[in-house]
C-alpha cells in the first residue's frame, strides 16, 4: 500500500502573544512545529504501515525551512519526502494550495491520502476536501480511526459533534484526520540520526503539471482585504471594595442581568 | 455570465436526522441581513428524505424561498451525496452568496463544493457583511471575516472575481431573528439527478455518542473548568456547583486534551463558541484560543490565582483575596468565597457537603 | 568555533525534552516517594534508542554521538534524576567499557541486548573498604582453569537489582597492587552471584541501589574484559566517561530547579508583588543562571572532546566537579525561594536538592575530581 501524508510546517499558536503596546502579534521566538493534526495523519500512516506493510510519502507545500518537518517526518518513520517549492506558489489561498498539491500526488502511485483535519494557523479544514475534489477521490473528514478490511476496503470513524459515523470507503480515497485520536509517535533515536543522512526532495512547479492560472494569487479567489489584530476586548471592571460589598456587588451585577 | 448576474444569498439548511440544526437559523438570521442590504433574496436550501414539512419553519426565520430535495438517498448526510445535489442547485440557481454551517457536514461539504465550482470559500466566519466599496464606486462589496493564527489575528476575505462568494460560518455567532409565524415564502421542490458512480463512501452505521447530550453552546450558564481544575475530582466539584446554579459545565482545550474532559465540552477556537448569560471561569488563565470561544458570553467572571491571568482582560474581575459570592437559588441565597482555585474547590467541597446536610441550602438573604 | 546545537542534535532535543515532559516528568515524585525503579519508563526509553544512543549500529545502537547521549540525560533529569542515573550508568559505565574494550564475542554477544533496553547494565568497583581509594580491592578471581571464581562484596551499585550484565572489577594478583585488578563480564544468574541489600537513599531513590554478593562466583573464562592485570586502567578510563555522564545529570537537576524557581517566583506574591520582581531574587538568579551555563559548557567541551577522540579526562573532571557543585548550590537556594513550600514534597525542588547532593558524591567526590584535576596541572 502506498500512502501520501500531506504535513505542514505551522507557528505554533499557542506561543503567539500580542504586544499589549501595539497589539500587534508577536511572532519572533514562536517557534515552527509540525501541524498538529498532519502528525495524527502520519501516525495513522504508520500505524497502517506497522499493521499491513506501507510506503509512507509525506508532502508539503512551503519555503525551504520547511525541511525540518519533514527531517522529523522521516524519523518517525517515513519512507520518502517530497517537498513542494516554489516561488510561483507564493499567495496561495486554499483552493490554489489544494490545486498544487493535488497535482503532486497526481506524479505518485497511492493508494490513499492522508492529511490533517486542518492548520491551526489557518484553521480552515478546506485543503483536504478541495484536494479530494481536484483528484476525483472520494473523502472521509474528522476521522478518528481507520482499519484496513480483508476485501481491501477502509473502514473509517468519522467524528461528528454528537455521534461517530462508521463508514466503509472503496477504492482510492483521503482522509482527513484529528490530532487527538491518533497520538503521534516519538522519533526514534536511530530515525533522528540518519534523518539528515536521507534526502528531503525539492520540487519546483516544473515537477508537476499544472495551469499557470490557477497557481499562486491568480489561481485564488479569495484575497485577504486587510488584516488586523483583534481587538482587545476593554477589561473587566476592577472592584476594589470590601468583601461585604463586593457580595452585594456581584449579587447586584447578577440580578441586573437577570442571571439570579 | 457577468458577475451581476449572480443573485441572492443562499443558505444551506443543514438538518440531523430530520432535525434543522440551531446553525441554520442563525445563518438564515445574517442572510436575511445580507439579502436586504444587497436588494435580494434569502433562499434556503434543504436536503433530506421525508424534510419537506419543515420549509416553512425555515420560511418564518426569514427564507424567502426553500428548495427542497427530498429523496431516500438523502436520509443521512454522505459528501458525494449532498455534494452531488448542492452542487447542481448552485449551477442552476446562480446564487451570488452561499453560507454553510462550520460544522462537521459544513466543513466537510463546502471546500468539496468550492473546489468543484473553482470559486472561493472562506472558513469559519465571525462577521459577514455587505460595504459598499469606496474603491469600485461604492460597488457593495462582500466581507467576510474570520480569526486567524488561533484567533490572534482577524483576517477580512473578500471574494472579488468568482461567484457564488462562500464561506462557513461557526454556529452560535450570528443571531437568529424572532420567528414570524405565518410568514409567505415560496417552496421549490428540486429533484436531482445522481451519478451513483461516484458513490464510494457507504454508511455502516451511526454510533450516537454515549453521554448525556448537552450542547455546551445552548446554556445560559456555564460553569468552565481549566488546568487549575487539575483532574476529574475538580471537575466533579464544578458539575456540584453547576447543579446548584442551573448551568452546565465546559472546559478549556488544556482539560480535553488530556483527556479528563469530552471534547464536547470545549470552549474555545478548536472547541465550541458559546455565549451564555454567564461565563465562569475557573482555573483558566484565557489563552486567547479560549478567549475567542466565549468573550461574547454576557457575564464573565473569572477566578484565577494569577492576577494578571489574560481571562481578566475580558471577565468582571474578582479576584480580591478573600472574597464571598452568594448564589440565589429557589430565592434563597447561600454562600460561596472566592478565594484562589484551589481553595475555591474546597468551597465548593462545602457547598456539596451543605446540600448534603441539609437536603437544600436554606441560607436566606 | 560553533557552540549551537547541530541540525541533527536539535531534533533530538525536539524528541527527547517531549519524552521527558510527557512521560518521565509525571513519575517523578511518585519514583522518588515509593523508590520504585521506574520499568516502564526504560521499556520506553529502549524501544526509542535512548538506552543506547553513542553504541555504533553494528552492535545495535543507535549510532549517535557522545553529545546526544548526555543531552538525553540532561533533559531526563531534568524532569527526574533517578531516571537520569539509569541511563547513564548503563551507558557509560556497562556498555561504554565493552565498546572500548571488549573482544568482538563480547561485543556482539553483550551490546545489541543493552544498546535495545532488553537488558540493563551495572558497574561494580566500590567496596566497603575501596572507595575514593579504589586501588583496595578485596573481591578476587582466581583462575580455575577453564572459569574464574570471584569472591567479595560490592556497594552502592546503581540499577543492581534491576540489571543483567555486570563490569566488576577483582583482584587477580594482589601483589601487582592496581596492575594486579582485573575487570569481567559478569551476568546475572552466574552460580555463587547474589544481589544484597537494597540501600536507602537521601536521593535518586528509584535507582536501585545494592551490594553485590560474590561467593565462589563461577564466572566463564571468556568473560574477562580487556588484558589481564588491566581493570584498573578500564575503570578509571570508564570512570573518565562515566562522568561527563553524572555532570549532565547535574546539569539537569539544576536546570529543573532553576526552571521551576522561574515559573514559582513569577506566581509567587508577596508584599503586593511577584517575588520575581525583587532585585535580590534576580541578582540571585542571574548568578545561578550564569552557572549553570558555565556548567553546560563544560559538559559539552568534554562530550565533544570524547566525540573527537580528543583526551578528555580532566575536562570531563571539571565539569562534573562544576555541574555538581552548581546543582547543590542551585538546588538548596531554589528551595530556599520557595520558602516553605519549597520545603515540602509538593514541590519538586525539595527531591532535586535531595537528588543534587549524590552528584558531589558518586563517580568519584568532587575531592577526587579535584585530585584528577590537580594531577594534569601538575604533571610533571
Amino acid at each position: 500500500m502506498n500512502i501520501i501524508v500531506c504535513i505542514k510546517q505551522v507557528p505554533d499558536t499557542t506561543e503567539i502573544k500580542i504586544d499589549p503596546v501595539k497589539g500587534t502579534l508577536i511572532r519572533e521566538g514562536v517557534p515552527s512545529i509540525m501541524n498538529p493534526d498532519d502528525k495524527g495523519g502520519l501516525e495513522l500512516a504508520l500505524r497502517l504501515k506497522d499493521q499491513f506493510g506501507a510506503n509512507v510519502t509525506v508532502v508539503s507545500m512551503g519555503p525551504p525551512q520547511a525541511d525540518v518537518i519533514m527531517r522529523e517526518a522521516f524519523a518517525m518513520g517515513a519512507d520518502r519526502a517530497i517537498l513542494l517549492s516554489d516561488r510561483k506558489f507564493a499567495g496561495s489561498d486554499t483552493l490554489a494550495t489544494s490545486y498544487a498539491i493535488a497535482g503532486l500526488c497526481r506524479t505518485l502511485d497511492y493508494d490513499l491520502i492522508i492529511a490533517g483535519r486542518q492548520a491551526i494557523d489557518g484553521d480552515t479544514a478546506q485543503v483536504g476536501p478541495e484536494m479530494a475534489e481536484h483528484l476525483g477521490l472520494p473523502q472521509v473528514t474528522y476521522v478518528c480511526d481507520a482499519k484496513l478490511l480483508p476485501n481491501g476496503n477502509l473502514q473509517v470513524h468519522k467524528e461528528n459533534e454528537d455521534s461517530v459515523q462508521v463508514l466503509e470507503v472503496e477504492g482510492k480515497c483521503l482522509l482527513t484526520v484529528l490530532a487527538s485520536a491518533f497520538e503521534p509517535r516519538y522519533m526514534t533515536v536511530s530515525g533522528i540520526v540518519e534523518a539528515y543522512n536521507r534526502e528531503v526532495e525539492v520540487w519546483g512547479a516544473d515537477k508537476i503539471d499544472y495551469d499557470e492560472t490557477k497557481l499562486g494569487l491568480s489561481g485564488s479567489p479569495t484575497k485577504v482585504f486587510q488584516s488586523f489584530p483583534k481587538a482587545m476586548k476593554a477589561p473587566g471592571e476592577v472592584h476594589e471594595v470590601s468583601e461585604e460589598e463586593a457580595v452585594e456587588l456581584i449579587v447586584n451585577k447578577l440580578k441586573e442581568k437577570h442571571i439570579i | 455570465m457577468e458577475l451581476k448576474d449572480y443573485k441572492n444569498v443562499f443558505v444551506f439548511a443543514e438538518q440531523r436526522e430530520g432535525n434543522i440544526q440551531s446553525v441554520a437559523f442563525e445563518l438564515l438570521g445574517k442572510a436575511r441581513d445580507l439579502a436586504d442590504a444587497l436588494g435580494e433574496k434569502v433562499v434556503a436550501m434543504l436536503l433530506g428524505y421525508n424534510v419537506k414539512d419543515q420549509a416553512q419553519k425555515l420560511i418564518e426565520f426569514g427564507a424567502d424561498e426553500v428548495i427542497v430535495a427530498d429523496c431516500p438517498e438523502l436520509k443521512d448526510y454522505l459528501s458525494e451525496q449532498y455534494s452531488q445535489v448542492v452542487d447542481q442547485i448552485i449551477k442552476e440557481r446562480h446564487p451570488n452568496i452561499v453560507l454553510y454551517g462550520a460544522t462537521t457536514i459544513g466543513r466537510d461539504m463546502a471546500p468539496r463544493i468550492a473546489s468543484r465550482l473553482k470559486t472561493g470559500l472562506t472558513a469559519d466566519c465571525t462577521k459577514l457583511e455587505v460595504v459598499a466599496d469606496e474603491k469600485s464606486n461604492n460597488e457593495l462589496q462582500f466581507r467576510m471575516t474570520r480569526p486567524a493564527f488561533g484567533g490572534n489575528l482577524m483576517a477580512t476575505i473578500i471574494c472579488p472575481n468568482n461567484r457564488p462568494q462562500m464561506s462557513t460560518v461557526r454556529p452560535g455567532v450570528m443571531q437568529k431573528r424572532q420567528r414570524e409565524v405565518g410568514r409567505q415564502g415560496v417552496v421549490t421542490s428540486f429533484v436531482p439527478t445522481f451519478d451513483t458512480s461516484k458513490f464510494k463512501v457507504k454508511l455502516v452505521e451511526t454510533i450516537k455518542e454515549d453521554k448525556t447530550v448537552v450542547d455546551i453552546a445552548d446554556a445560559k450558564i456555564l460553569v468552565s473548568g481549566g488546568r487549575g481544575v487539575q483532574n476529574k475530582e475538580g471537575f466533579d466539584k464544578l458539575q456540584a456547583l453547576a447543579d446548584v446554579i442551573g448551568g452546565v459545565v465546559s472546559s478549556s482545550r488544556a482539560m480535553v486534551d488530556n483527556g479528563v474532559m469530552p471534547h464536547d465540552r470545549q470552549v474555545g477556537q478548536t472547541g465550541k463558541t458559546v455565549r451564555p448569560n454567564l461565563y465562569m471561569a475557573c482555573g483558566i488563565s484565557g489563552a486567547i484560543q479560549h478567549l475567542a470561544g466565549m468573550e461574547e458570553s454576557d457575564f464573565i467572571i473569572a477566578i484565577n490565582k494569577d492576577k494578571f491571568a489574560p481571562i481578566f482582560s475580558v471577565a468582571m474581575s474578582f479576584f480580591v483575596e478573600t472574597q464571598i459570592l452568594r448564589l440565589y437559588e429557589n430565592g434563597n441565597f447561600f454562600e460561596i468565597e472566592f478565594l484562589d482555585v484551589l481553595e475555591y474547590l474546597e468551597i465548593l467541597d462545602w457547598v456539596t457537603r451543605k446540600r448534603n446536610n441539609n437536603g437544600k441550602s436554606t441560607r436566606s438573604c | 568555533m560553533d557552540f549551537s546545537y547541530s541540525k541533527t542534535e536539535q531534533l533530538f532535543l525536539q524528541m527527547i525534552r517531549s519524552f521527558a515532559e510527557n512521560e518521565v516528568k509525571p513519575l517523578a515524585a511518585e519514583v522518588d516517594d515509593q523508590e520504585r525503579f521506574p520499568v516502564e519508563t526504560v521499556e520506553k526509553m529502549g524501544k526509542l534508542g535512548i538506552m543506547g544512543i553513542p553504541i555504533p549500529k553494528q552492535y545495535g545502537g543507535q549510532g549517535g554521538t557522545v553529545q546526544m547521549y548526555i543531552m538525553a540525560v540532561e533533559e531526563l533529569s531534568r524532569v527526574c534524576a533517578t531516571t537520569g542515573v539509569i541511563v547513564s550508568a548503563h551507558t557509560s559505565l556497562c556498555m561504554a567499557p565493552i565498546l572500548e574494550n571488549g573482544t568482538e564475542e563480547q561485543k556482539m554477544k553483550y551490546l545489541p541486548k543493552l544498546a535495545s533496553g532488553e537488558w540493563i547494565g551495572a558497574f561494580g568497583l566500590t567496596e566497603p573498604n575501596a572507595g575514593t581509594d579504589a586501588a583496595m580491592q578485596q573481591t578476587t578471581a582466581v583462575d580455575a582453569g577453564d572459569k574464574w571464581i570471584l569472591n567479595g562484596t560490592k556497594i552502592f551499585i546503581t540499577n543492581a537489582s534491576y540489571a543483567n550484565v555486570f563490569i566488576v572489577m577483582a583482584m587477580t594478583d594482589k601483589s601487582k597492587g592496581t596492575k594486579g585488578i582485573s575487570a569481567f563480564i559478569v551476568e546475572k544468574g552466574m552460580p555463587g552471584f547474589s544481589i544484597g541489600k537494597k540501600e536507602l537513599k537521601m536521593g535518586i531513590r528509584g535507582s536501585a541501589t545494592c551490594e553485590l554478593i560474590f561467593e565462589n562466583c563461577e564466572v566463564p573464562k571468556e568473560n574477562l574484559l580487556g588484558p589481564l592485570g588491566k581493570g584498573f586502567t578500564i575503570a578509571m578510563k570508564t570512570l573518565d566517561g562515566g562522568r561527563i555522564g553524572i555532570a549532565s545529570q547535574a546539569l539537569g537537576i539544576a536546570q529543573g530547579a532553576m526552571d521551576e524557581t522561574v515559573k514559582y517566583t513569577k506566581e509567587r506574591k508577596q508584599f503586593g508583588k511577584a517575588i520575581a520582581q525583587f532585585q535580590n531574587t534576580q541578582f540571585q538568579m542571574a548568578d545561578l543562571k550564569t552557572k549553570v551555563e558555565a556548567a553546560r559548557l563544560l559538559v559539552r567541551s568534554a562530550a565533544w572532546k570524547k566525540d573527537m577522540g580528543l583526551p578528555y579526562s580532566a575536562d570531563a573532571a571539571m565539569a562534573k566537579l562544576f555541574a555538581a557543585e552548581t546543582a547543590m548550590e542551585v538546588t538548596t537556594k531554589a528551595v530556599q525561594f520557595h520558602g516553605g513550600y519549597g520545603y515540602t514534597r509538593e514541590y519538586p525542588v525539595e527531591r532535586m536538592m535531595r537528588d543534587a547532593k549524590i552528584t558531589e558524591i558518586y563517580e568519584g567526590t568532587s575531592e577526587v575530581q579535584r585530585m584528577v584535576i590537580a594531577g594534569q596541572l601538575f604533571k610533571k
